[in-house]
């Protein structure tokens, strides 16, 4: 279950300068993991204590998976499939 | 109606049409919403005219007052017709990587630029009006992505008149910039036809905008409220651009690239409609016309080549 994940200039410190890199797992929460397991410390930038016990995205932070905003097809719970292509950003104005 | 006292008095009121070639079928429907059609030419002039008209009614702005405002073109360009029409100064602070027709548009109508570095886009932008904000205490920042006038003016005009145009309608799909255009429509529909998808597109563009300092210098405009919209998507120049280029090759609407964003999402709505074998009417936003973006070389040339020249550029 290997997806890409496309990693924001500004985390790159954290995955060796790599722009894009794999990862494992059926969700979002998963994959998340999984990142942190060869990239420690990237796990932080993106969650933080949600309400109760729970975690949620950081606000600054947006994750899509192939284009669409996890926020919106159940944020961490979002369910990742071989091949997805996993975009992470940080949250830009238009206009 | 299609006379009018002045210049102002026709903003809105905009057509839809249909889209008969790219609809998939005739139970999935697209249709197009021209706010190119609008007098400056693009969707912003209803936002723009609101906030002016709100801040004379609360007595922010009296005449020779002058007007702030951070935008990466469009809402300037409004704002400086305006401006003009009313008797405001302008003064707009607009990163460097936009489009030179929309620094030469601003300029026509009697703007001054404030220009702020490409890296970070409109983020920058923001944060650099805020200072100068502070340093003229007597400027008027209307502030796009704050004012409730911008989504007031897409809650009162285009939502319901796409409702009026189009009863059956089950998706509207706009852009996502200010947020204005689908919080006002979002609500609209939300009180009106709940049953209503409202999809947001927004641009995805080169890594320099997005170059910030820290993921803390992210910026999500006051307006936005998630629960208003009922998915989001990200879509990037090749696909802009691909979808642009069709709108013109097979419907012959012209539009500018932030539209390709707009209808590559719209499409996909349509496309799962069809899946489900579910009716669909589709109505989405034509921000504005290509015009302004023919220097950046999105319509000519490979799309390889398009995707390369827009790199770095706020398209949207």
């Amino acid at each position: 279950m290997a997806v890409e994940v496309r990693i924001p200039t500004i985390l790159r410190n954290l995955t060796g300068e790599q722009k894009a890199v794999t990862a494992e797992g059926g969700t979002l929460s998963a994959v998340i993991d999984d990142l942190e397991a060869n990239h420690p410390g990237i796990k932080d930038r993106l969650v933080e204590a949600g309400p109760g016990d729970g975690v949620g995205l950081r606000r600054f932070v947006n994750v899509y998976v192939n284009d669409e905003d996890v926020r919106f097809i159940g944020g961490l719970d979002a369910e990742v499939t071989d091949g997805d292509q996993v975009v992470v950003l940080p949250a830009v104005a238009g206009g | 109606m299609t006379r009018y006292d002045d210049l102002l008095s026709s903003v809105g009121n905009t057509p839809l049409v249909g889209l008969p070639t790219l609809s998939p079928s005739p139970d999935v429907r697209l249709w197009a919403k021209l706010e190119d059609r609008n007098p400056t030419g693009s969707i912003k002039d209803r936002a723009a005219l609101a906030m002016v008209v709100a801040a004379e009614k609360e007595g922010r702005l009296r005449p020779g007052c002058t007007i702030l405002e951070p935008t990466s073109g469009n809402t300037g360009i409004s704002l400086a017709m305006a401006a003009k029409l009313r008797g405001y100064r302008l003064v707009c602070v607009m990163p460097e990587n936009t489009s030179e027709e929309r620094s030469q548009l601003l300029r026509m109508w009697g703007a001054e630029i404030i220009a702020s570095p490409a890296a970070g886009g409109s983020n920058e932008a923001v944060r650099q009006a805020k200072e100068i904000a502070a340093e003229h205490p007597d400027w008027v920042m209307l502030y796009q992505y704050g004012n409730e006038a911008n989504a007031l003016a897409h809650y009162e005009g285009t939502g319901p008149e796409v409702l009026a145009d189009l009863p059956s309608i089950t998706h509207f799909v706009g852009g996502l910039g200010t947020t204005g255009t689908l919080m006002g429509v979002g609500q609209f529909f939300r009180e009106h036809k709940p049953d209503v998808h409202i999809v947001a597109a927004e641009p995805r563009y080169g890594e320099l905008v997005y170059g910030l300092r820290n993921i803390d210098e992210g910026f999500i405009p006051e307006l936005y409220d998630e629960s208003l919209i009922d998915a989001r998507f990200s879509v990037g120049p090749r696909d802009a651009v691909r979808r642009v280029r069709e709108l013109l090759e097979v419907e012959g609407i012209f539009a500018g690239i932030s539209t390709g964003a707009i209808l590559h999402a719209a499409l996909a709505q349509a496309a799962k409609a069809v899946k489900a074998g579910e009716r669909a009417d589709i109505a989405f936003v034509v921000c504005d016309g290509g015009w302004k973006y023919l220097s950046t070389g999105a319509y000519e040339g490979t799309i390889d080549e398009a995707e390369d020249a827009l790199e770095g550029q706020l398209w949207a």
